[in-house]
């Protein structure tokens, strides 16, 4: 069948089971926009910002588990795509980024909207393409799709000059993907496992640390038996939340790692004489000072990513496979290890510096109502986040039952990426609750999808906790820059001295949008205005007022080693 | 300490910018970089010497093989290899020198490719380590303009 370059490019992507597509139009890419119009397998939701558009796609694929799909124009309309296929790519996302561009034989003339975004995506991208010929774009959708969900999963961003949407072509789907150049390791080196087994059961002070890529490889189920199966303790970096059940009274959970990592666990990757790294890479806000990291642990390293072993620390049984590929031959030969005064250990830890903050009955605390919300939606509510201090008392005190739940921006972290990616997620998730937890500062970033909630009637909450401060940043300048608070304030000063006025009012700002807005800043108004929002029949906005200068702890400076924490409430 | 890696590559435009932006992103240093066609038209083949420690050549060669473009990464330094390298060597000598240059050229087995009043144009081919040597000789001659291919290299037998 002949059939122009835009219909053969939707073809190709119903065939790859597209439903939806975050999009912005723009000059070349009219054609497309044009072919969607009276497309009816393929949900268009037209966001804001294109930026908004990569954030969403993500939060789609982080929840569902499938490839996120957006589409901008080209030059600005691809550029403000870069951010968002950037936090995709530090955070293993499977996503779709198609770019119109300028016609093929004006590349390179600084035509009208014209920028190089194959040059300018290559280094964010898991690879791209810039198609140049009408009949190629089947066989690049299908290797786009393939390349960008298997293996460690990640962005393939595809440029289409407009006379390659408006050329036409035989459309024939390819079946399958040939490239000799790319073949993932999925399965395990059996060798490795009987090492690594070996060095389990010899083991007297080990420690599970797993990450992300238990969440992406879909091997939740295995990692609870590997852990139960064993009786080894976990803990979890940001990535991995909802890996393994959290609930901080299971003996064998640790709660999260690294730089607002709980003591215990923190302590427990210290003095550990085996790490068992799963799907993890071993970052620096997990590792602290890296010399003086786990000294005395031999290292078991899980990745399906061989670039990702030995970069960070030198590991001594590589495991390179799918992590639900090799938990699962790890699982034929596992024993429960006799660890018991290791474990006394970790508890008595796990006793003495329990997650603790200062209560108070006339100011918001935000950790309260991130326990309040923990407890309200059972710990099962798709969580996105935007970046900062919400983000990190979301991520110690929301108690995570379950994978794909918790949305953050974690290795590039990306101030705007919480709003667009919860709109995202519920757009693939209908029947569940979706709730962004966001700063006063960060909401402001991509705030403008509070309109695209609204018009595709997008059922999201958001809660805002507002201390008018750009919070982390405050944070780092009264603990490391003597209280020098430059440019954080995010209220009107006269004289230094607050107005007590907020700029801007977001329950006026919600309901100039459409969206249900009520602002609280007693204590005793948190559960029910969370129950009222969550009740309300629509997208809703709660700004939550909050203690202004509190800080996120425990926390590890950096620099510093795992043991070398500040801040805890022991 | 160099390494020198073969790396089989699809010939599509875009893929040397993709491995050379690697190299900066990463900062890895590269001593020289060749490029070609191979017997196969729809494979390049890029002869990289890099410059580095165990971990960080250990890096490079995984990070190449991320590379989606990248067929295959050889080390061959830790194989038995032949490698040579071309240099093209302008030496600002008049014709009472020049005779002293031809000499040069004659014991590395160089040729002379270009001969006018103020210059003498060498064209030399060996190892590394050969070219230096030549390079190092012809200084004190005073070297006008110098280009060098950078090494190709292919395992024995």
């Amino acid at each position: 069948m002949i059939l122009n370059g835009s219909r053969i490019l939707i073809e190709s992507l119903k065939k790859e089971g597209v439903d939806t597509i975050f999009g912005y139009p723009g000059g070349v890419v009219i054609p497309l926009f044009d072919e969607l119009y009276d497309e009816k397998e393929i949900n268009l939701i037209h966001v804001r910002h294109e930026q908004g558009a990569a954030h969403a796609a993500d939060g789609y694929a982080r929840a569902s588990g499938k490839v996120g799909v957006c589409l901008a124009t080209s030059g600005p309309g691809a550029t403000n795509l870069v951010t968002g296929i950037a936090t995709a790519y530090m955070d293993s996302i499977p996503m779709v980024a198609l770019t119109g561009q300028v016609v093929s034989s004006m590349i390179g003339s600084d035509a009208f909207q014209e920028a190089d975004i194959t040059g300018i995506t290559r280094p964010i991208t898991k690879h791209n393409y810039l198609v140049k010929d009408t009949k190629d774009l089947a066989r690049i959708v299908k290797e786009a799709f393939y390349v960008a969900s298997t293996g460690r999963p990640g962005p393939v961003l595809i440029d289409l000059p407009k006379d390659v949407l408006t050329g036409k072509a035989e459309f024939l789907y390819p079946e399958k993907v040939e490239m000799r150049s790319y073949n993932p390791k999925v399965k395990p080196h059996q060798g490795q496992i009987k090492k690594a087994l070996g060095l389990i059961a010899e083991a007297k002070k080990p420690i599970i640390y797993f990450g992300g890529g238990v969440i992406l490889s879909g091997a939740a189920k295995e990692l609870i038996e590997l852990v139960r199966k064993t009786g080894i303790p976990c803990t979890s970096t940001m990535m991995g939340l909802g890996g393994y059940p959290a609930d901080l009274a299971d003996p064998l959970y640790l709660g999260m790692l690294g730089m607002h990592g709980t003591v215990f666990a923190n302590y427990a990757v210290h003095h550990a004489d085996l790490i068992i790294a799963i799907g993890a890479r071993f970052d620096d806000r997990v590792t602290g000072r890296i010399d003086e990291f786990a000294h005395n642990a031999r290292i078991i390293h899980i990745d399906i990513d061989p670039t990702s072993i030995s970069k960070n620390v030198v590991v001594d049984v590589p495991i390179v496979g799918d992590v639900k590929e090799v938990l699962k031959e790890m699982l034929k030969d596992i024993k429960l290890v006799s660890i018991k005064p290791w474990l006394d250990q970790v508890q008595e830890w796990k006793k003495a510096n329990a997650m603790a903050y200062q209560k108070s009955e006339t100011e918001i605390k935000p950790q309260y109502v991130i326990e309040k919300l923990s407890e309200i939606t059972k710990g099962d509510a798709i969580i996105a986040t935007e970046v900062g201090q919400h983000q990190m008392w979301t991520a110690q005190y929301y108690q995570f039952k379950n994978p794909r739940k918790w949305l953050s921006s974690g290795g590039l972290g990306t101030m705007g990426f919480g709003l667009p990616a919860s709109i995202g997620a519920k757009v693939a998730m209908k029947d569940e609750l979706v709730i962004t937890v966001a700063g006063d500062g960060s909401i402001q970033m991509n705030i403008q999808e509070l309109a695209t909630a609204i018009s595709h009637d997008i059922n999201i909450k958001v809660i805002i906790l507002d201390n008018a401060y750009l919070g982390m940043v405050r944070q780092w300048q009264e603990l490391f820059f003597k209280k020098r608070y430059s440019a954080v304030l995010l209220e009107k000063h006269v004289n230094n001295k607050s107005t007590g006025k907020y700029y801007p009012d977001f329950v006026k700002i919600a309901e100039a949008y459409g969206f249900w807005g009520k602002r609280i800043s007693k204590p005793e108004e948190v559960e029910k205005a969370i129950r009222e929002m969550i009740a309300y029949p629509g997208p809703a906005l709660l700004d939550v007022l909050i203690c202004k200068e509190e800080n996120v702890f425990p926390m590890v400076p950096a620099g510093a080693n795992l043991t070398q924490m500040i801040g805890g409430l022991a | 300490m160099n390494y020198t890696l073969s790396v089989l590559v699809e010939n599509h435009f875009g893929v040397l910018a993709r491995v050379s932006g690697l190299f900066s992103a990463r900062g890895f240093n590269i001593s020289s970089l060749a490029v070609a066609e191979t017997e196969d038209p729809t494979v390049s083949v890029m002869t990289i010497v890099v410059d580095g420690d165990e971990r960080i050549l250990d890096q490079v060669k995984k990070q190449l093989n991320k590379l989606i473009d990248v067929i295959k990464v050889k080390d061959l330094s830790e194989q038995d290899h032949l490698s040579r390298e071309l240099a093209l060597v302008k030496v600002g000598v008049d014709s009472q020198k020049r005779r002293e240059i031809i000499e040069i050229a004659d014991v590395f087995k160089g040729r002379v490719v270009d001969i006018s009043h103020e210059t003498i144009t060498l064209e030399l081919t060996g190892d590394t380590k050969k070219i230096d040597a030549v390079v190092d000789l012809l200084k004190a001659y005073g070297i006008k303009e110098m280009a060098r291919t950078g090494k190709v290299a292919l395992v024995r037998g």
